[in-house]
């Protein structure tokens, strides 16, 4: 029996776990990525990759912790590098309010007090009175986990073509996972752009993910192995990926240096900026195209690329397999 | 002239720069979980009039054109604000900018003092809104409660003065309220709009209550845990604040007045 042929544009994060479970469900998989280099245009590369459906429910809709629960799951069984050892969420006592809201609106955390974050994160010991542990969560490197993602395509045997551009049209099955470049194919598309820095610093470590709530620059600092960690991140209206602001850095990495004085000594790595892919309510979709051939496109991660990515990919082999179009992802954004 | 004449009250139809509009709520657009549910807060609110921020989102006139979309599809009037601008240069730039982005000369003038407290610095903002206004901007200044400070902007050219109920985004209401009533008595005939530190409905009706013209607001909103929900009662708590101010507050007093006469009362204990 011959295998069906499919294929896939775009090797960011949507791309590659999309080519990954179909290669992985007997598919034969053709993946095309316009840039040469693998992930030098993907803005999944700048991602915390923080697996955290049930921090993220803070500002998403519940289907976006509902699927990220599942894609939780997939990660932690497919995945042999992923982190799970929760993630911790603090405030200055100033901004207790912020941790109060933040746990109403979320689920399946604890309130911890300064014995249990020292216990947690004893770099963090006296800095903090109260916070919320979410003990269920993960986390990955990024860079890490699709380099592992393209190793794995590329051992199935799919056909991998770097520096190609997809022409459209002749394919039975096409999925189009080309993020912010296939925005003249979708007209409700929008860039958000996010900034994140990357430094290194021998003098602190965490065990996990620690968010620090504040009213005006919240940030993640995500640890990433060998004294180094990611900062992120700022969410702007905005569809520029130039350069990193001085102002975002001064935000940033001040917040940082409020989370622990330590990182004041750290070198920064890199500064990077992004553009993620959105629809106006920030939610992926699966949209069908029939035209010729079938041509669906996934898009919209939003900042939830990591978190979908495996969900979406099991979304779309299912309509595959058997027409079924799970949830609301199909509809119109 | 009949008591009940609500002219007698001070009330009047919300005017801002000899334009009649019909909601006396504004509404900020920064910060809500997407902008499709901006959308629905928006029309949830039933707000003519939201405010968007320029200096960052759109340093260098960058702003996201499909977000540019989004907010001009909203079908409201926009009035672009200044908020983050440390000096009046550049507030000035910033505002014309706006001019340019949005094609209206309203102007929403923030000048802070400091990242830390937001609080307005009231020396830059008037030295600001006097440009603004020889420039042909409607300025109108976001200010502290401070009498002086309104004169000097109302001097300068401002028909509409946006005194604080609280720091941006504390959500503490009217921390001080009876400064703020001096201000209404002080400026009977100026359009004044509470602007920032609105945290609850019964916030925002009792601005209306004291006679302000319109409140302003945005984080909460934006930060409920249903952005349309607290819209939607914003704009029931406004509406109410307003009819109640013109149907005429009784004084409050210190001791108990029977809504029933006593005089009169038959006794019922006298088995």
């Amino acid at each position: 029996m011959t295998k069906r042929e499919v294929t896939i544009v775009g090797a960011g994060i949507f791309g590659l776990w999309q080519a990954y479970t179909l290669a992985r469900a007997g598919y034969a998989v053709r993946l095309l990525e316009e840039s040469r280099e693998p992930f030098a245009r993907a803005s999944s590369q700048w991602a915390g990759a923080m697996i955290a459906p049930e921090c993220e429910a803070e500002g998403a809709p519940a289907i976006v912790r509902d699927l990220g629960r599942e894609g939780l799951r997939i990660w932690r069984e497919q995945y042999p590098h992923a982190i799970n050892n929760g993630t911790l969420v603090v405030a200055h006592g100033r901004d207790a309010g912020d941790l109060t809201r933040f746990a109403n609106m979320t689920e399946r955390h604890l309130a911890v007090g300064a014995a249990h974050i020292e216990e947690l994160e004893p770099a963090l010991a006296g800095r903090f009175e109260r916070g919320l542990y979410f003990e269920s969560e993960s986390h990955v490197d990024a860079r890490k986990a699709l380099g592992w993602l393209l190793e794995q395509v590329r051992e199935s045997g799919a056909e991998i073509h770097l520096g190609t551009k997809w022409r459209g049209g002749s394919h039975d099955i096409a999925i189009d996972c080309r993020g912010m470049g296939a925005q003249s194919d979708l007209k409700s598309l929008r860039g958000v752009r996010g900034e994140r820095v990357l430094i290194q610093t021998g003098d602190i470590s965490l065990a996990r993910p620690v968010r620090l709530l504040h009213p005006r620059q919240p940030i993640y600092v995500v640890p990433q192995g060998d004294g180094r960690f990611v900062i992120g991140a700022s969410v702007i209206e905005r569809e520029d990926d130039g350069p990193m602001t001085l102002k975002s850095a001064l935000d940033l990495l001040g917040s940082a240096y409020a989370l622990h004085p330590a990182f004041g000594e750290a070198s920064v790595l890199e500064t990077s900026a992004g553009v993620r892919p959105s629809f106006p309510d920030n939610v992926p979709r699966i949209l069908v195209e029939q035209a010729g051939g079938t041509v669906l496109r996934v898009n919209g991660a939003y900042r939830h690329g990591f978190l979908l990515a495996p969900v979406l990919a099991r979304i779309v082999e299912q309509y595959l397999s058997d027409g079924r179009r799970e949830g609301a992802l199909f509809s119109s954004p | 002239m009949n008591i009940r004449d609500k002219k007698l009250h001070g009330a009047k139809d919300l005017c801002i720069y000899g334009e009649a509009v019909a909601s006396r709520l504004l509404l900020g657009t920064a910060g809500y979980p997407s902008p499709a549910i901006l959308k629905e807060a928006v029309t949830a609110s039933a707000a003519n009039i939201v405010t968007v921020s320029l200096r960052r989102e759109a340093a260098g006139g960058r702003l996201g054109d499909r977000f540019l979309e989004i907010i001009r599809d909203l079908g409201v009037r926009v009035l672009p604000n200044t908020a983050g601008c440390r000096t009046a240069r550049d507030a000035i730039t910033t505002a014309q900018m706006a001019r340019e982005l949005f094609g209206t000369d309203w102007i929403k003038l923030e000048v802070i003092a400091n990242d830390d407290t937001l609080q307005p610095d009231v020396f830059g903002l008037v030295e600001a809104a006097g440009a603004l206004v020889r420039d042909g901007f409607k300025v109108l200044p976001y200010t502290t409660e401070d009498l002086s400070v309104a004169e000097r902007l109302q001097r300068a050219g401002c028909d509409v003065i946006m005194p604080w109920g609280a720091p941006i985004g504390s959500g503490r209401g009217l921390a001080n309220a009876t400064a703020l009533k001096s201000l209404r008595a002080y400026f009977p005939d100026a359009t004044l709009i509470i602007d920032a530190g609105i945290g609850a409905p019964s916030h925002a009706a009792l601005a209306m209550e004291l006679g302000y013209d319109a409140v302003l607001l945005n984080t909460a909103v934006a930060k409920a845990a249903d952005p349309v929900r607290m819209a939607e009662a914003f704009a029931a708590a406004v509406r109410a604040g307003s009819i109640g101010f013109e149907a005429g507050l009784i004084p409050s007093r210190d001791m108990a007045v029977p809504s029933t006469p006593v005089a009169g009362t038959p006794f019922f204990d006298l088995e």
